[in-house]
C-alpha cells in the first residue's frame, strides 16, 4: 500500500478576469491558465499524473466539459475526474486534487476551475441547479437567496446596510493591487449606498460581478516537492460540509435565537481548526482568501469562522483588523465581489492564498505571510475551507 | 494626403442557442404528487413527518436527512404562518421555467406555516420593505380553482394579515 503524502501547491496560474472573454473559447480559456500554471511551476504537460477539474455545466450548457477541453487542459490520455459543486467548485476541486497527492496514487496533479459567465444569463442557470418542484417556482437565484440571509443578520444583530458597503469598498480597494482583478475601485461606503437595489437589502454595489476567467494550481507530493522552483505552500488541512437539500433549509437554523448561525461553515470549521490546532484565527492566520460572494457575507462569515462572536463582524472589520495592514487582511485579491468566474472562484482562493504564503503576491503581498485561510462557498449554503501554511505539516490531515 | 485608417475591430463570432428547447420531464413521485393534487384540487397544505425526530417538512421529501430514515406520515399544515426572513426583487430577469420575464417588484419570503418545522420559499404581497418584519403572520392565496393545475404556483401569494 502506498504510504499517504503530505502535499503542497507548486505553481499557480491564472487569466485576467473580466467581464467577457469574446476572443477565446471556453477550451482556449482553460488552456491560458493551464499554460501559466505549467510554467509556473517549471514543467511539462508530460509531467503531470493527473488531472482534477471543475465549472458549472448550465453556465455554459456544456454538459460533457472533462473530455471536452483535453486539449486545452493537457489531459489527452490521463486520468481525468471532473468535480461540479455549484458556487464550491473551484475550492471542492482543489480538495479533490490534494485528496488525490496525499492518498500516495499520484505525486503531481494539476487542479482546473474555470468559468465564462457571459455565455449565459447568470440567474436562470442558478434557478436551473435547483429542484423543479419544489424551488424553481418561485426562486429568483443567488441575490434574492443571499438577500433573505441579509434581511435575517440585520434583524437578529443590528448590523446596518453601511456595515456591509464596507465590505464591498474594502474588497474592491484591495482589488487595484491585483493586475489579473475584474472589478477594481476605489468607491466609498456612500457611493455603494447610492446604487439600486437588487433584492432589497442587496444593492448593486454589494453584489459579486458576473466574470470569465480560469485558474489551474499544481499540487504536488513531498516525495517531488522539491524539484520545483518555488517554495510550496503547504495544505495544513481541508474540511467541508453540504447540509441541505432546499433553497429554504438554511433559515432553519438560523430563526432560533441562539441557534447556529450557519452550521454547515460552523462545522467545517471545528473540524478543520481542530484538526490543524487553531484556537484563535484572528491571531493565527496572516491573510484569509474568502469566497464573500456578496457584501454581508465579510460579516456574517467571520463570525462563523470564529474570528469574533456572533454579531461582531460590523466591530470587526470597521477596526481595520481585515484591511491591508491590519491584523489578518481579508481578500487582498479583491476577492469574489472583484472577480467571480464561478467555477474558478474557490480555486482563486486557494491559488491567491498559495501565493502569499509562499510570499510571491506581488503588490498584493501581506507582509511575512505564513498561514492563510481559503474557503469555497455555494449551493444552499454549503462550505469548504483549506488552511495552507510555509512550515511542512507534521502529518497527513484529511 | 491619405486619410488615417480607423482602428480595425476585430470580429468575434456568436452563435445563439436561439429558440432551442430541450425539454424535461420531471416525477414528482407518490408524496409529491399527492401534495401537489391536494393544494390542485382542495387547497391544502400537507407535510410530512419524522417517525424519529418528528420534525413535520413541507415542502414534502422522503427521507429526513439528519435521522436518515424514510417518512410516510403525511399530516395537515396550515395555509397560514408567520414570516422568517424576507426581501423585495426588484432587478429583471428572466425566469428559466418561463422563459418570461418575472414581474418585479414583488415581495419574498420564508414562511413557517403552522403545525410544520421547515420553511416554505414564496411571494408575498408587500414591495415595501418598511411595511414588512420577521414575525408577520401571512395566509396563502390561492389560484382559482379551475387554473390550478398542481405546482407550488397554485399558492399565487402569500396575504400579509394587517
Amino acid at each position: 500500500m502506498m504510504a499517504a503524502s503530505r502535499v503542497g501547491i507548486v505553481g499557480v496560474g491564472m487569466t485576467k478576469q473580466r467581464s467577457s472573454r469574446r476572443d477565446v473559447t471556453g477550451v482556449e480559456l482553460i488552456n491560458e491558465a493551464v499554460r501559466a500554471a505549467l510554467a509556473d511551476a517549471g514543467i511539462k504537460r508530460k509531467d503531470i499524473d493527473a488531472i482534477v477539474i471543475g465549472n458549472m455545466d448550465h453556465f455554459e450548457g456544456i454538459n460533457y466539459v472533462d473530455t471536452w477541453s483535453v486539449d486545452g487542459s493537457g489531459a489527452l490520455g490521463k486520468p481525468i475526474m471532473k468535480m461540479t459543486t455549484g458556487g464550491t467548485t473551484g475550492s471542492t476541486v482543489a480538495m479533490g486534487a490534494y485528496y488525490h497527492v496525499a492518498s500516495g496514487m499520484f505525486d503531481r496533479v494539476l487542479a482546473i476551475g474555470w468559468e465564462k459567465n457571459s455565455e449565459s444569463d447568470t440567474t436562470g442557470a442558478i434557478i436551473t441547479a435547483f429542484d423543479p418542484f419544489w424551488d424553481r417556482p418561485t426562486f429568483a437565484g443567488a441575490v434574492a437567496g443571499l438577500a433573505l440571509e441579509a434581511t435575517l443578520y440585520m434583524s437578529e444583530t443590528g448590523a446596518t446596510e453601511e456595515d456591509a458597503a464596507y465590505i464591498a469598498v474594502r474588497d474592491r480597494r484591495h482589488a487595484l493591487n491585483n493586475p489579473f482583478a475584474h472589478l477594481k475601485m476605489d468607491a466609498k461606503i456612500e457611493d455603494i449606498m447610492a446604487t439600486p437595489y437588487l433584492s432589497w437589502p442587496i444593492k448593486l454595489g454589494d453584489m459579486c460581478p458576473r466574470t470569465d476567467g480560469a485558474c489551474a494550481v499544481v499540487f504536488a507530493s513531498d516525495r517531488v516537492a522539491a524539484d520545483f522552483p518555488n517554495d510550496p505552500a503547504w495544505v495544513h488541512g481541508v474540511a467541508d460540509r453540504h447540509l441541505w437539500a432546499y433553497t429554504s433549509d438554511p433559515y432553519v437554523n438560523q430563526k432560533v435565537k441562539g441557534g447556529t448561525w450557519f452550521p454547515a461553515m460552523e462545522r467545517a470549521t471545528a473540524e478543520l481548526y481542530g484538526k490543524v490546532g487553531v484556537t484563535d484565527p484572528l491571531e493565527e492566520f496572516d491573510v484569509a482568501e474568502l469566497y464573500l460572494p456578496y457584501s454581508f457575507a465579510g460579516l456574517r462569515y467571520m463570525e462563523s469562522l470564529g474570528f469574533c462572536e456572533r454579531g461582531g463582524g460590523p466591530a470587526l472589520v470597521r477596526s481595520g483588523a481585515t484591511d491591508m495592514g491590519g491584523k489578518c487582511p481579508v481578500n487582498p485579491s479583491g476577492g469574489v465581489m472583484s472577480s467571480n468566474a464561478i467555477g474558478a472562484t474557490g480555486l482563486l482562493r486557494v491559488a491567491e492564498a498559495a501565493l502569499q504564503v509562499q510570499r510571491r503576491a506581488g503588490d498584493r503581498q501581506v507582509p511575512g505571510a505564513s498561514l492563510a485561510l481559503a474557503t469555497g462557498f455555494g449551493g444552499c449554503y454549503w462550505s469548504d475551507e483549506i488552511i495552507l501554511g510555509r512550515e511542512l505539516p507534521d502529518k497527513v490531515r484529511g | 494626403m491619405a486619410m488615417a485608417e480607423p482602428a480595425q475591430r476585430k470580429e468575434y463570432i456568436i452563435i445563439e442557442s436561439g429558440d432551442m428547447e430541450q425539454p424535461f420531464s420531471w416525477s414528482a413521485g407518490s408524496y409529491g404528487s399527492k401534495f401537489l393534487t391536494e393544494i390542485r384540487d382542495k387547497a391544502k397544505i400537507w407535510g410530512i413527518k419524522c417517525p424519529e425526530c418528528g420534525k413535520v417538512y413541507v415542502p414534502l421529501r422522503r427521507v429526513c436527512g439528519p435521522c436518515y430514515v424514510e417518512m410516510t406520515e403525511l399530516v395537515p399544515v396550515s395555509n397560514e404562518g408567520s414570516v422568517v426572513t424576507f426581501s423585495v426583487v426588484s432587478f429583471g430577469f428572466v425566469d428559466p421555467s418561463t422563459g418570461q420575464q418575472k414581474p418585479v417588484p414583488y415581495g419574498y419570503a420564508a414562511i413557517h406555516l403552522d403545525g410544520a418545522d421547515s420553511y416554505l420559499l414564496h411571494f408575498i404581497d408587500e414591495t415595501d420593505p418598511a411595511k414588512i418584519k420577521a414575525g408577520d403572520r401571512v395566509k396563502a392565496i390561492f389560484e382559482e380553482p379551475g387554473k390550478r393545475i398542481g405546482s407550488l404556483l397554485d399558492i399565487k401569494y402569500f396575504e400579509l394579515q394587517r
